[in-house]
């Protein structure tokens, strides 16, 4: 994909105090793209999702939406922008509609207030208190408004968390819609089947800092794959195999495991290596009971990347003091 | 939520109406103050506060002193103070007080945040929030001017340009007080106290409430520097056109003589400013 980056950030940084959540990050996101960033909880997607979306001012490096500093030249780009924060509340008291109409007088140009609702399912919730609503029912609210001014680049924090399955997927329809119009996208999500489904690229994030950017294929692609067996003779008895026994992969990666019996496998070249093990194991008369041999998932490179140092991040929220600086 | 209704269908392609910046910000807040007009409406006591509180202690001490029979010059000079206490309790209960729960309210319902991340800005946020406190002020001073008037001889009414000055410059410096205080107020029960100090220090030294020429003259002068009292002192001069000696001055004395707590609000707007900014806070502390 060649076409203009809609949102690039280089080496940015952000502190809360001695504390630093984002660590020279580096992200590029392209138009009609949706990037979905990956990491554990305190990996700083929240903290670098706000530097993108102008809410707190980067301290160091260089963040680019459209073409603006976001948090500096806000004014010139908020009304291409729908922005929904994992954590955004309503007034109780107000209903559905009054919500979103109050809303939509803020917006430069908003789609009409029913049919923002009607795209989320919250037509027949119009009059209800804000009070009433189920947590799924408000976070359709929450979506609602975030796509109410027609944006260009939409931010999604975790939009399905809490949404049952129907509401997920609905969600994730609504959401190709706006790719399939040229919205751009920057989601992030814990749900890896989420990023699986809508994202055209995936970064993960630690520590700080983007690990690994790429497709799911590319990201994959990094990951050994696994070739497992438990070995048996001929009447279906388990048959011990030392590790020495076993035959040479030209893709191999680290040494094999065997574990009550069980032998484990990881390649770099699938095919030729299963190849392998089916003529070893045909050579010597053996039966592989329990094959399993699969690529690499995407949650196997997710927790390779982010599983192994877990613990070492601070918070994931950001601190209180963040807005003040926009209000300054 | 049906698929079939993507907005792929309903994307219209008309150009947004042109405007102005300056009505493109107003109908923001527009949009904005009527929502926060119907929460103050649905929260009753809230409502009862604003809408009450003020004239009920106005009319409460009216009663107690009683309104001079005779003398004319003492009935109007009865009727400004009148006056003067009304917009004073309003400036303090409608819009200090009640800006202070409100936008409490808002940051812990994480509203504020939410707004922030929209096309208003911290200003017009601020606005739109304070509007219906402004409303239901001004609706209280000209609901109280028509009664002094209607009722008893009216103050001269010497100075009225003195009088919105008051009016808008009082209103500015307790918004921005009322905002600055929300960042020690951690919940809407906990602003019945935090707004204590500054409701009982402006009111002490306002003049309304204690006669400052008793006590000493330092006191006295730093008196003049709390808030409430330039807006006390400009609607003095703005409505009996008098010094605080009781002197009648004429048009051009008051506005010599109004220079003075001018100097003390606008001081008080920068301060009110910078507070906002260094306290405020726009999101809860979790």
């Amino acid at each position: 994909m060649t076409s203009q980056a809609l949102i690039s950030v280089s080496g940015a940084r952000r502190r809360y105090g001695s504390f630093e959540a984002v660590r020279g990050a580096d992200l590029v996101v392209r138009r009609g793209e949706l990037v979905a960033l990956l990491g554990t909880n305190g990996a700083g997607k929240t903290s670098l999702v706000e530097l993108i979306e102008g809410l707190a001012p980067a301290d160091g490096g260089e963040v680019r939406v459209l073409g603006k500093d976001p948090y500096a030249q806000r004014r010139e780009i908020v009304g291409q922008l729908g922005v929904m924060l994992q954590e955004a509340g309503f007034s109780p008291d107000l209903t559905v509609v009054e919500t979103a109409r109050m809303w939509a007088g803020t917006l430069t140009s908003p789609r009409p207030v029913a049919e923002a609702l009607d795209v989320v399912n919250l037509a027949h919730r119009a009059d209800v208190r804000v009070a009433s609503l189920s947590g799924g029912e408000r976070r359709r609210l929450d979506l609602a408004l975030a796509v109410m001014g027609r944006p260009q680049v939409l931010f999604l924090d975790e939009p399905t968390t809490g949404l049952d399955p129907e509401s997920r997927r609905a969600t994730w329809d609504l959401v190709r819609g706006l790719l399939a119009e040229g919205t751009t996208v920057l989601l992030t999500t814990h749900y890896l089947e989420e990023a699986e489904e809508l994202a055209d690229r995936i970064a993960i994030m630690h520590a700080g800092r983007i690990v690994t950017e790429g497709t799911v294929a590319e990201i994959v692609a990094a990951e050994p794959a696994r070739i497992e067996f438990v070995p048996q003779d001929a009447e279906g008895r388990l048959v011990e195999v030392a590790p020495a026994d076993l035959p040479a992969l030209s893709g191999a990666v680290g040494a094999p495991e065997v574990e009550r019996s069980r032998v484990r496998l990881r390649t770099d070249r699938l095919q030729d290596d299963l190849e392998a093990v089916l003529a070893w194991a045909r050579a010597r008369g053996l039966r592989l009971a329990d094959l399993d041999a699969r690529s690499a998932s995407l949650e196997q490179a997710f927790l390779s990347v982010a599983g192994t140092t877990a613990g070492t991040a601070g918070p994931d929220t950001p601190s209180p003091d963040a807005s003040e600086e926009v209000a300054a | 939520m049906s698929a079939a209704t993507t907005p792929t269908t309903a994307r219209d392609e008309r150009p947004a109406p042109q405007r102005s910046p300056l009505a493109a910000s107003a109908r923001r807040v527009g949009s904005l103050a009527r929502a926060e007009l119907l929460l103050l409406v649905r929260n009753r006591t809230a409502l009862f506060n604003a809408l009450l509180l003020s004239p009920l202690t106005v009319v409460f001490l009216a009663a107690v002193t009683g309104l001079p029979d005779d003398d004319a010059g003492a009935q109007a000079l009865f009727g400004a103070s009148l006056m003067t206490m009304l917009v004073a309790f309003s400036l303090l209960f409608v819009v200090y007080y009640n800006l202070t729960t409100a936008l409490v309210a808002r940051r812990e319902e994480v509203v504020l945040k939410r707004l922030l991340t929209g096309e208003s800005n911290a200003a017009e946020i601020l606005t739109a929030t304070a509007a219906p406190a402004l409303a239901v002020m001004l609706g209280q001073a000209v609901l109280g001017t028509v009664a002094v008037v209607a009722l008893m001889e009216p103050p001269a009414f010497t100075n009225p340009v003195l009088l919105l000055v008051a009016l808008l410059g009082g209103t500015v410096v307790f918004v921005l007080l009322a905002a600055a205080s929300t960042g020690f107020t951690r919940t809407v029960e906990s602003a019945q106290l935090t707004t204590l100090p500054v409701l009982l220090v402006t009111l002490l030294f306002s003049g309304l409430s204690l006669p400052l020429s008793m006590l000493p003259d330092l006191v006295q002068r730093l008196a003049a520097l709390t808030p409430l009292h330039p807006v006390v002192a400009l609607m003095r001069l703005g409505l009996s056109g008098t010094d605080a000696d009781g002197a009648v001055l004429t048009f051009a004395e008051t506005f010599a003589a109004a220079v003075g707590p001018l100097a003390v609000l606008v001081a008080w707007v920068l301060v009110g400013v910078l507070a906002m900014r260094r306290w405020m806070r726009w999101q809860p502390r979790r």
